[in-house]
């Protein structure tokens, strides 16, 4: 077994058997989240694809790729999604190289 | 046209395939869909009054789509003798249903497609066609069935998994798509489709994969702009279609490891608003001997009419038809998923 099961997306809902209050808000407002309102449900599900990866997300990469291929995005849309959570990742890091330059700048005579 | 490698259904017999959906998760925690029917009081499943008749005069098909629940293929023999369409004719004639729709493989492969067609012709209110469109294509002497079509005003209804290439030659063969592309064209010529016209051409959508597919209108929104800009094609209505774990699909879900999870898909969406609109409630199928079935999935899983004749088209019976319990198994999972499912798109 390990330790992430993909099976165990199905019992995602139990979360609200240990806290029903939050768990019941949650899935409403979750669900709220991904009707198309002033962005498409469409629009939505490749930004929720390019955030799982994001976030590294094994459950959620799996919910998504199938719901990206369910609303008919291309494979070359769905990896450049890819590339767009990638970028943010790789320009985060590289923007701290400002505050490492301030830094160093700061420290040096 | 150059086809994919043909690959036909590795199940020998219908009844395999029974087995396998009756095993594993149906035999121990799931609920059956026959135990979900009777949770909502609506087993055994009844049929309402009869409006279709679907026939499939054939298993033989230029095409080997690697979903097919029919396993057609240009090798495939099985054809309607000219007795049997007859039979067929007959119950037509006597009986009041609104549509025949003619089903195959490629059903205009057979030599006496248009002549069937003739005799139903003044029958029924409508005529449906599920038309491959690369079959137009594929010989000369099938580049006129858009004017054949329209001289009987027939309702076209083909497929198009997506409206790129890799997809569709994915699913459907190596270079369907730009051989549907050209068929499309050519019936838009003669007015199919056209919002000017009333020739009706559909087109079908089941997803090319393990997964269900996404809101009908959101998709014949894509369908309709992606169609229109790229390659200037119109269509009527886009008809979303689960793909139901029979036959080609079945061998591909287990073969992908893709099985269990596509059950549960299918268990988790039952949606027991579209058992009213089941096409087998008003939808009679016929196979090419003329033995009858409640619907065409039923036919390729060989679970006739349970009615109380033979089930044979010679011995048509409108009473007890109307009479009998529709054959009900696991695969039936597939028409009731989400908005739910037939050969007309969504039934919720
Ligand atoms: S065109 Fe239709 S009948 Fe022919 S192989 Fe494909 S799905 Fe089957
Ligand atoms: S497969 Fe669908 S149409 Fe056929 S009997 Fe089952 S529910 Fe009815």
């Amino acid at each position: 077994m390990s330790y992430y099961e993909s099976k165990d997306v199905r019992k995602f809902g139990k979360i609200s058997d240990w806290q029903k209050t939050l768990g019941d808000k949650f899935f409403s407002w979750y669900g709220e989240v991904f009707k198309s309102s002033a962005l498409s449900a469409k629009e939505k599900s490749i930004i929720a694809l390019a955030v799982s990866h994001a976030v590294q997300c094994p459950y959620c990469i799996d919910a998504y790729t199938e719901d990206a291929l369910k609303k008919g995005y291309t494979e070359e849309q769905m990896m450049e999604a890819v590339h767009v959570a990638g970028a943010i990742r790789g320009g985060a890091t590289m923007v701290h190289g400002v505050q490492m330059m301030n830094k160093a700048q700061k420290l040096s005579m | 046209m150059t086809v994919k490698q043909f690959k036909y259904s590795t199940f020998k017999d219908p009844q395999s395939q029974l087995k396998w959906l009756n095993k594993g998760m149906f035999a121990s925690e799931e609920k059956t869909f026959n135990e979900n029917l009777k949770d909502l009081k609506k087993y055994p499943l009844k049929p309402d009054q009869l409006e279709i008749f679907q026939v499939n005069i054939g298993y033989q098909c230029n095409q080997t789509c690697s979903h097919c629940h029919v396993d057609a293929g240009p090798h495939r023999t099985e054809m309607m003798t000219k007795e049997v369409m007859g039979m067929c004719v007959d119950v037509i004639r006597n009986n009041n249903f609104k549509t025949v729709d003619i089903t195959g493989g490629a059903p205009e492969m057979h030599k006496l497609f248009r002549w069937f067609v003739e005799q139903i012709s003044d029958l029924v209110d409508e005529i449906i066609v599920r038309s491959n469109l690369t079959i137009i294509e594929s010989n000369k002497k099938y580049h006129d069935l858009p004017y054949f079509f329209k001289s009987h005003n027939i309702r076209v209804v083909s497929s198009l998994p997506y409206f790129e290439k890799k997809r569709t030659d994915s699913q459907r063969g190596e270079g369907v798509f730009s051989n549907s592309i050209k068929a499309l064209k050519r019936l838009n010529q003669v007015g199919y489709g056209k919002s000017d016209s009333d020739l009706i051409l559909d087109l079908v959508y089941n997803p090319s994969g393990a997964f269900l597919p996404d809101n009908q209108e959101n998709l014949e929104v894509s369908f309709k702009r992606n169609l229109l800009t790229n390659f200037n094609i119109e269509f009527n209505s886009l008809l979303a279609i689960t793909n139901l774990p029979i036959s080609r699909f079945l061998d591909f879900l287990i073969e992908s490891d893709n099985y269990e999870d596509y059950m549960y898909k299918l268990s988790d969406s039952f949606n027991p608003a579209a058992i009213n609109g089941l096409m087998c409630k008003n939808t009679l199928s016929v196979d090419w001997q003329g033995y009858m079935y409640d619907c065409d999935f039923n036919q390729m899983l060989k679970l006739r009419t349970a009615d109380k004749g033979d089930s044979h088209i010679s011995n048509f019976n409108a009473n007890q038809l109307a009479d009998r319990t529709i054959v009900t198994n696991q695969h039936c999972f597939g028409c009731t998923a989400g908005e739910g499912s037939s050969c007309q798109g969504v039934v919720v």
